[in-house]
């Protein structure tokens, strides 16, 4: 790619030459936007942090109370030696972003990671016109549907009745930030007591901390009395599966929550009771539409199937080239199969 | 189907026996006679042949989602499987068939002659009726083999709990040749069995792993020992004037061992034989790799009945003159083998396993360590008193095999590696549960492919807790079987016991980090196997 364009791709990320900002910056860098607070994308280390005001919560946890972090809102326009920035809701998780940067007419959109069904939680996914388009591609195969999201809760409700009834405890794993939350909103209203693994507390009392509506939950490590695990559901992440640490909830039924699960093998080898198909990012024909929906010509292919999901654009007409960044590595390799 | 469907998806979530029997007896009581014999055969491996060729398919069903060749050959190395790439790539909507499973199998049998604009007419109407898991069933049904998360122990189980049945009279009811198009399931499952199919065999009696407090107990007056031989178990049966052999795996091999059929002509009507088909020659037998090559050929040429003959080693009479004797002590039927059945013998196609004569655990365990000099891969230890039983059961038959010793422990440091691999996380240790605690106990260097190393350095690198040095520590998620040669005491090592040859066996992702073995079966090992 020309090294003149808007954005270039350097060894330790998306830049913008012009402006001299990193876009996701998997190395320090002097100016780093965020489009959200995943580790894969928010690393720590750079002199000066901007993101979406509801990113801030978290990237304090994550990256330290003292980070230099301005934020702003969804649309309102900044300017960096004269490139003009905004962000946009990637209907990710809470505060996940679109970059769009502007500069001289020429018009690039980065989406971080997204999805465009409207989750409640989350500010819903709004396409933006631009003229080059770099997109995130973990489920870029067409072998990922996502049923709709009411479908999947209805089943992970009745699942958890089934373990009530049962006297069982209902273990749901899935990542502590975007999918719990989601899980949270989404099972209220929640008759019934719900404790959480440290890291899925966290971040959950963060949230509550800054103000954002979501149900008071116990830890787990506070609870000294295993009968009150009795027919609870626990919330963690997936790096708990096949530790000790599960021991306490015994019996308990286990649900992995990820899109990843729509695959019986990947399912099968968690050796989890259950596996519900509940994604934080696009399917492949959410891909589709949002790459269309931009009307961009130019197209960058992120993390996941870069090389199948670029080949299918060209083939349809457009330019697309895959990218290899270090967005997206936990998941290939986690063995929990969870999302970032 | 969708109750067939929704039986194997839940025997697919539920990891738990008792659920699982739970699911089979409510669809054995739901479901119509015409399904269930159909589910049985899907159960026991009896799937029809296919209809259509597998290649028709995936065209299809690319050419039906709108996607080029390539782009499903991708989707299809993700998923792993055919039937279910299929079903994930097809268009979603909502099933609105309401065909039974054994109405399924009819119409696919009609499919048989028809031609190809025929055949592709009804597998695209027969996707648009389904969808989600019943579209990947039928898929299965279609071409695949249908893979079930239940073992067929299980079906027997639940089977003879409902029909208030002897376990191992109804595994003998399932095996053999039965075809789900012209045997209805009371015949198959609940009428008393009047005129037998000649070729049915006995249901195997496995054994089990020897357990420590066997080597504590056994005494040559209750005990034989014989020598394990590493073949393919089979079962010989003459009856009405045919000879019939078959392998373990319930598959009739009768024709691929030609030179084993002139045994017809000695055995008296209605005998059936529990051995071992071995390669042999020169007197001993051949390694089971020669075994195998011969199996893998479809004709079985002059050659390879010169290089590869076989020889039938009997463990065991099940069925003498017609009358089953599988109730009577080991020792009596040892005595008809010893007795009647040896007069058979004949070195080049035909033996009677021998017995391993010994007066002491010592001679016991010096002729074990033997085995390999005598071509054999350890000893079965059979109780005298014991009935001749149905699957694996515990108590009267164990194996007691040679080594490798193995263990499943958990990775818990890795190390780069050198050469070839540099920059590469190779050298791993692994360590098992003692209470909360792992405790190291072996490093080991090889055993896995490229693939897999590629595999568990992305993750060492995801996972890795702390540095000393070169040194990483990892995450205690991943299990690996451990094999070994030998075991011994060591007060150098954390674990007290130090493994000889360590190396890995396996992955194994089916197991959770606290499944993996403890310190105290290090320490059983040990005793049973320690110098
Ligand atoms: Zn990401
Ligand atoms: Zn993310």
């Amino acid at each position: 790619m020309k090294t003149k364009s808007l954005l270039s791709f350097s060894p330790s990320g998306i830049y913008c030459p012009e402006a001299d900002v990193q876009i996701d910056p998997w190395r320090p860098a002097e100016k780093a936007i965020i489009t959200h607070a995943h580790s894969d994308h928010a690393r720590y280390g750079s002199k000066h942090y901007l993101a979406h005001k509801d990113s801030e919560a978290i990237l304090r946890l994550r990256l330290g109370n003292d980070i230099s972090l301005q934020t702003v809102e969804y649309g309102e326009p900044f300017y960096i030696n004269g490139v003009r920035f905004s962000l946009h809701p990637a209907g990710h998780i809470l505060g996940s972003a679109q970059v769009r940067a502007e500069y001289k007419g020429e018009v690039w959109v980065v989406t971080g990671d997204y999805k465009l069904q409207d989750d409640g939680f989350s500010a819903p996914f709004e396409p933006v016109t631009c003229h080059h388009f770099i997109t995130e591609s973990t489920f870029g195969l067409p072998i990922y549907h996502w049923e709709p999201q009411e479908t999947i809760f209805a089943e992970i409700k009745e699942w958890i009745a089934e373990n009530r009834e049962k006297g069982i405890t209902s273990v749901l794993l899935g990542y502590a930030l975007g999918k719990m939350q989601r899980i949270l909103t989404r099972l209220a209203p929640l008759d019934y007591p719900v404790f959480a693994h440290g890291a899925v507390y966290n971040v959950n009392e963060r949230l509550r901390e800054a103000g954002y509506a979501l149900p008071p939950i116990q830890q787990v490590s506070e609870v000294s009395d295993k009968k009150h695990f009795k027919g609870a559901l626990v919330l963690a992440t997936g790096s708990a599966l096949g530790t000790p640490w599960m021991k306490r909830f015994e019996p308990y039924s286990v649900g992995n929550c990820s899109g990843w699960m729509a695959v019986r093998a990947s399912k099968n080898r968690l050796n989890t009771d259950r596996g519900f198909v509940l994604s934080d990012h696009a399917d492949w024909n959410e891909l589709n539409r949002a790459v269309e929906a931009t009307g961009a010509e130019n197209i960058y292919v992120t993390h996941g199937f870069t090389s199948v999901f670029s080949r299918w654009l060209n083939e349809k007409g457009l330019h697309a080239q895959e990218l290899k960044t270090l967005y997206g590595v936990e998941y290939e390799t986690e063995n929990t199969l969870s999302e970032a | 189907m969708k109750e067939f469907a929704d039986l194997l998806r839940n025997l697919d979530r539920n990891t738990k026996t008792l659920e699982k029997i739970k699911a089979l007896k409510t669809y054995f009581s739901n479901a119509s006679d015409e399904d269930k014999i159909w589910a049985l055969a899907l159960f026991t491996g009896r799937r029809p042949p296919r209809k259509i060729k597998t290649a028709q398919v995936r065209e299809w069903a690319w050419e039906k989602a709108g996607i080029p060749e390539w782009l499903f050959a991708e989707s299809y190395q993700h998923v792993g499987d055919l039937a279910e790439t299929v079903a994930l790539i097809l268009p979603q909507h909502n099933s609105i068939s309401q065909k039974s499973l054994h109405e399924w199998f009819a119409e696919l049998e009609t499919l048989k002659k028809a031609d190809d604009e025929t055949k592709k007419a009804y597998i695209l109407k027969a996707w648009a009726s389904l969808s989600g898991f019943e579209l990947f069933v039928f898929n299965k049904l279609l071409m695949g083999s249908l893979r079930v998360g239940v073992s067929q122990t299980l079906v027997i189980r639940a089977l003879s709990e409902m029909y208030d049945q002897e376990p191992s009279g109804m595994a003998h009811r399932l095996m053999g040749q039965w075809n789900p198009f012209d045997i209805r399931f009371d015949e198959l499952i609940i009428q008393e069995n009047t005129a037998q199919n000649p070729s049915k065999p006995y249901p195997f009696f496995l054994a089990y792993t020897i357990e420590n407090h066997v080597y504590e107990s056994i005494s040559p007056l209750e005990w034989f020992v014989e020598w394990k031989w590493d073949g393919i178990r089979s079962q010989i049966i003459f009856r009405e004037g045919q000879l019939f052999i078959w392998s373990r795996g319930e598959e009739l091999v009768t024709d691929k061992f030609p030179e084993l059929h002139q045994l017809a002509q000695h055995f008296p009507e209605g005998t059936v034989l529990d051995g071992e088909i071995l390669c042999y020659a020169d007197g001993h037998p051949l390694p089971f790799s020669t075994l195998q090559q011969r199996i893998g050929r479809k004709n079985i040429t002059k050659k390879i009945l010169q290089e590869a003959p076989v020889l039938f080693m009997a463990y065991d009479v099940l069925e003498w003159n017609g009358i089953d004797i599988r109730e009577k002590p080991h020792e009596y039927r040892r005595s008809v083998l010893e007795t009647y059945v040896a007069e058979f013998e004949n070195d080049s196609i035909f033996k009677v396993s021998p017995l391993v004569s010994w007066n002491t655990m010592d001679d016991l365990s010096r002729l074990h360590n033997e085995s390999r000099t005598y071509y054999a891969e350890g000893f079965m230890l059979k109780r005298k008193s014991a009935a001749y039983q149905t699957g694996r059961k515990k108590g009267d038959w164990y194996k007691w095999k040679v080594k490798p010793l193995s263990v499943d422990a958990v990775l818990v440091y890795a190390q780069k590696g050198h050469g070839r691999r540099a920059g590469l996380f190779t050298d791993y240790t692994f360590a098992v549960w003692k209470g909360e605690h792992l405790v190291p106990f072996a490093k080991a260097y090889s055993g896995l492919t490229d693939k897999e190393i590629r595999e568990l350095d992305a993750f060492i690198k995801q996972n890795t807790v702390e540095k000393f040095g070169p040194v990483r520590t990892v995450n205690p998620l991943r299990v690996f079987e451990i094999g070994f040669e030998g075991i011994q005491q060591s007060s150098r090592h954390k674990s007290g016991i130090a493994v000889r040859f360590p190396r890995i066996l396996r992955p194994r992702p089916d197991k959770y980090a606290h499944e993996a073995d403890t310190l105290e079966n290090l320490q059983n090992l040990l005793t049973v196997y320690g110098v």
